[in-house]
């Protein structure tokens, strides 16, 4: 038998969790030995992930390092295994977790055992949550993931955790519930519960629209896409600097990751057919959420808006239906994923010594904190997509590749990328640039080691990720094509650029279609 | 099933052996309390405890028939899979009381001996295979409960509670058994057993009405909307011990006596009760889920929980499939703990001079100042909330599963969405456990056992439970079967 290496990453920060609880000691020695204690294993984690990334076959879409259990029969079973895609995110999280426990090494003073704890249990549901092959394994490991981050958000949050865990809570459960019906619904049709399996299986195409449906309830709120979007904000604002990282980071891309593993394979029909409610809703918030960041005066605030933009990016690739688009996604997401989270460790390094997100509080730390004002650049830069950037490389993709589909879509998304231009170069005019504006400002320190070592890695992955993408793109290039040939089976929509009067018509055909479908889906479910 | 001649009562009695045994343990006890007096109370717990598992071993012989007392009685692996959680219940219950009892000078002896009468009572409920075993049953079981509620006789709370338990568990017996009657009048027969082939050929206006009446008395016994205004009173009147009682092992036995009506005596006529089933589940689950969030009392807040996973229970019966049932003796099983569990946490939160204290603020910082027990709680509230990969969620998942499998889907649409409201004020208990600052001291726990069970229970319903699943389901699917091949 093979190492079964999915269950030890999984397992891992599980038992590490327990043991800090568990650690004897006074307050002191146990927050001590729990931070080191957590730094140990995440470091550990990426280690396995590295091999995992080494060891993994890239010119194939089959699921590797498979591994079946029957442990939880006959409900599902304790089945793990990776493609191309889960492999960059789960390389995305176990990169992530280390610098979000360093980022919290001094931030967090009270009951740092259990921080580190719902830390540990977190990254064993995001490693869960991308490995799972078992579609209600994969449902566990989604729904889990509230726990911890509530108990984060609510007990090291700001001054308005309470309100901010609730909303976030319960957005999510609403949203996912209805995919669980919707799942045990293709169980009992499909009589598998292995995703694989799924995922070439021809569901009713009648039934797909509301199945598609369900799981975008699910998955729309976890993107989030305008106009449920709410809850983010908030969870961010509120969220330690840690957490926002992790929410930026990996828990939005869980969404992603479920519309490219669930809604596009699984249901092909209705995800062709609905193309024109992703693309609507991605439309209006760009432009919308761009202009609201634009008004912001918390950093974190602003920040968060622009995730709900990028992330308007990854949906209108993923609904492009054709390999450059599905592709330049998964670059947004990772590229997202490092310089969002990159921007909220900027925006925790001036926090720790100012204690104020209030942009207006700041201004002309080029001055006190030059270094800083480097890093903090370069991942505005790549926010905002310069060339060179992890930032340009996906959103042009994604725009190569959907401007195939849609002409509209992507020229309305464009604007987006100026308007991110905006709203960014903005918050760092008036946070970095001009001369100091208070005794507070003058008095702040230049980054610490722990810091520069939070901080350079991901400006690295950055500017890698910019510079030769192929290395990120490969491993996801067989299972993306793999997707895009079951949605041209469906019928996706793939014009010539010389075509583009069609490009209108498309979605709009779509839309006048739909009523009719419905009626059809709701006259067949009652009977 | 045809062995409606007389039965001789020595292959009765080793049938009902569970029965026997409880029926004897229970005599004995009582002679030994008359005679020790009160200070026995700890020694006939345990030796309750030991009857308990004596009767729950004696489950385990193969009787030569599954009728005993000429068709009134049935043994089957419906009714054991009960039994076994009503005794482990019965005996949670009487072990937990004694720290509590000691306390309040309510130290009787008669408290386990009542408990096991009502155990007596429930176990009979479930292997009823007519209408009027049923009833007797059903009826030692509540009579034992009416004395229970009212166990602090010298406090006005815990009289009030026993007497409007009373009035109105009296009240809904009467309503039983008028349908009984008019089931009987319209159909010549009381046996299950004759009842289902009977309403498979054909039913009456009569039979439908008596039905809806049968109904309604076992919705009070589970405590459903629009049966369900008894549960916070007496659950906040009666004594704590006793309110885990309630909420749990009658609860279990109440449900399965509903499952066996419904399936074995009307099976013929499911789609009559369905509906009726399938309104008092979604009534229940909104009621419940939106009754709570209002409340200040911890135990009227788990009185409405009750209320709340009854009606998600009950989706499981409303899809009348084997998947179904299987779902509701799940149901039961998980629920049981999740509860028992909630309420031990409720009984060890008193105050510096031991008060018991009831008030939803006592939690405030509890993962400060206990942390083990607030982890404990927050087990409990996520697993009755219905959260992954907490064990309460699977119960949920195999009802809707049962539901989605039997094309209810609005039934299964509303059941998610209430539970999402449910998850809210689970959540404020979480949130005031671990979010907010402890208010005062809590006195430190006084009985080892009860933070024993607290923890095995707290294992229970955490993730690692989910290893239990297989063997639960398994164990409640060849429940739901043999009841089914009837």
């Amino acid at each position: 038998m093979e190492f079964p290496i999915l269950t030890v990453m999984i397992l891992l920060p599980l038992i590490s969790g327990a043991a800090l609880l568990l650690w004897p000691g006074d307050e002191d020695g146990r927050a001590n030995s729990a931070r080191w204690l957590a730094l140990g294993t995440t470091l550990i984690e990426l280690v396995l992930g590295i091999a995992l990334w080494l060891g993994f076959d890239t010119g194939t879409s089959a699921f590797q390092y498979r591994e079946t259990v029957p442990l939880f029969e006959p409900y599902f079973s304790w089945a793990l295994g990776i493609d191309g895609i889960s492999l960059v995110l789960i390389a995305l999280s176990v990169f992530l977790m280390p610098i979000c426990i360093l980022a919290s090494w001094q931030s967090v003073k009270t009951r740092v055992p259990e921080y580190m704890a719902a830390f540990m249990l977190m990254e064993a549901l995001m490693i869960g949550v991308f490995a799972a092959t078992d579609l209600f394994l994969f449902y566990v490991m989604f729904e889990g993931g509230l726990i911890p981050m509530y108990l984060i958000i609510g007990i090291w949050g700001g001054t308005n955790r309470i309100y901010a865990s609730y909303k976030f809570f319960l957005y999510t459960l609403l949203g996912s519930v209805l995919m669980l019906l919707a799942m045990m619904y293709m169980v009992s049709a499909a009589e598998t519960t292995d995703i694989p399996t799924l995922m070439a299986y021809d569901f009713d195409p009648q039934v797909q629209v509301w199945l598609w449906l369900a799981f975008f309830a699910s998955f729309a709120v976890k993107m989030p896409m305008w106009p449920v979007h709410t809850w983010l904000p908030d969870a961010h604002v509120q969220a330690p600097t840690a957490g926002s990282v992790i929410l930026a980071g990996v828990l939005l891309k869980m969404g992603g990751y479920g519309f490219i593993r669930f809604s596009l394979p699984m249901f092909p029909d209705a995800s062709v057919e609905l193309m024109w409610l992703v693309f609507g809703l991605s439309m209006v918030a760009v432009v919308y959420t761009s202009l609201v960041a634009l008004a912001q005066n918390d950093m974190k605030k602003l920040i968060a808006y622009s995730s709900v933009a990028h992330m308007a990016f990854v949906t209108v690739g993923l609904f492009g239906f054709n390999q450059q688009a599905l592709e330049g996604s998964i670059v947004v997401m990772l590229s997202h994923g490092l310089v969002s989270g990159a921007l909220f460790l900027c925006v925790g390094v001036v926090y720790d010594r100012l204690h104020t997100r209030e942009i207006s509080a700041y201004g002309g730390v080029a001055n006190i904190m030059p270094r800083y004002a480097i890093f903090f650049m370069l991942f505005t830069m790549a926010s905002v997509g310069l060339p060179g950037t992890s930032g340009f490389v996906g959103e042009f993709l994604v725009m190569l590749g959907a401007f195939k589909t849609s002409t509209w879509a992507v020229f309305v998304v464009c604007t987006g990328i100026i308007l991110g231009a905006a709203y960014m170069l903005f918050l760092y005019r008036r946070v970095v640039f001009g001369t100091v504006t208070s005794e507070a400002v003058a008095g702040m320190r230049d980054l610490s080691v722990r810091e520069y070592i939070c901080l350079v890695p991901i400006a690295v992955a950055t500017l890698w990720m910019g510079i030769a993408p192929n290395v990120f793109i490969d491993p996801v290039r067989a299972p993306v094509a793999d997707i895009v040939a079951r949605l041209n089976a469906a019928g996706a929509p793939q014009q010539e650029v010389a075509g583009s009067a069609d490009d209108v018509s498309a979605p709009l055909a779509g839309a006048a279609n739909l009523p009719a479908r419905v009626l059809g889906a709701v006259a067949e479910a009652t009977e | 099933m045809n062995e409606l001649v007389m039965q001789p009562l020595s292959q009765s009695l080793s049938i009902a052996a569970p029965e026997l045994t409880l029926a004897l343990g229970l005599m004995s006890l009582l002679m030994l309390g008359v005679f020790r007096g009160d200070r026995s109370l700890v020694g006939l717990t345990w030796g309750a405890v030991i009857i308990y598992i004596i009767a729950g071993l004696s489950l385990v012989n193969d009787p030569a028939s599954r009728f005993a007392f000429d068709g009134l009685y049935v043994a089957d692996n419906f009714s054991a899979f009960l039994k076994v959680i009503i005794f482990a219940a019965a005996g949670v219950c009487s072990v937990i009381a004694l720290p509590y009892l000691k306390r309040a000078r309510s130290d009787k002896f008669e408290y386990p001996v009542i408990i096991m009468l009502a155990a007596l009572g429930m176990s009979m409920m479930v292997s009823a295979a007519d209408l009027l075993s049923l009833y007797v049953g059903l009826e030692l079981q509540s009579l034992a409960a009416y004395v229970l509620a009212a166990f602090h006789r010298n406090e006005a709370r815990s009289s009030e509670a026993g007497l409007k338990y009373f009035v109105l568990g009296a009240l809904a017996s009467g309503i039983l058994l008028y349908g009984i009657s008019l089931v009987y009048g319209f159909s010549g027969t009381t046996s299950f057993a004759v009842l289902g082939p009977l309403l498979g050929a054909g039913s009456s206006i009569g039979l439908t009405i008596g039905l809806v009446f049968i109904l309604a008395g076992l919705a009070f016994k589970v405590s459903a909307v629009p049966f369900h205004m008894w549960t916070p009173d007496v659950y906040q009147g009666a004594p704590t011990p006793v309110a885990a009682f309630f909420a749990s092992a009658p609860k279990a036995a109440a449900m399965g006596l509903l499952v066996r009506v419904s399936m074995e005596a009307f099976g013929g006529i499911a789609d009559q009760w369905q509906q009726v089933v399938a309104f008092a589940a979604v009534a229940s689950m909104i009621l419940g889920a939106v009754g709570a969030i209002g409340q200040t009392s911890i135990k009227r807040l788990l009185a409405y929980s009750s209320i709340n996973n009854i009606g998600f229970a009950l989706i499981g019966l409303a899809s009348a499939t084997a998947d179904g049932i299987s779902g509701v003796l799940f149901y039961m099983a998980v629920y049981l703990a999740m509860t028992i569990g909630a309420f031990l946490v409720v009984l060890s939160l008193r105050d510096a001079d031991g008060r018991l204290l009831d008030e939803m603020n006592a939690l405030s910082g509890l993962s400060r100042s206990r942390p083990g027990m607030a982890l404990a709680l927050a087990i409990f509230m996520f697993s009755l909330a219905g959260i992954p990969p907490l064990l309460g969620f699977w119960p949920k998942f195999s009802v809707f599963n049962a539901a989605i499998a039997s094309e209810h889907y609005v039934l299964a649409v509303i059941g998610v969405v209430t539970s999402v409201v449910g998850a809210f004020y689970y959540l404020r208990v979480v949130k005031l456990a671990y979010f907010d600052e402890p208010l005062g001291v809590l006195a430190p726990q006084e009985s080892r056992i009860n933070g024993a069970v607290m923890a095995v229970a707290a294992i229970f319903c955490s993730p690692i439970g989910m290893l239990a699943i297989g063997p639960i389901v398994r164990a409640a699917q060849s429940a739901s079967v043999s009841m089914l091949s009837f």
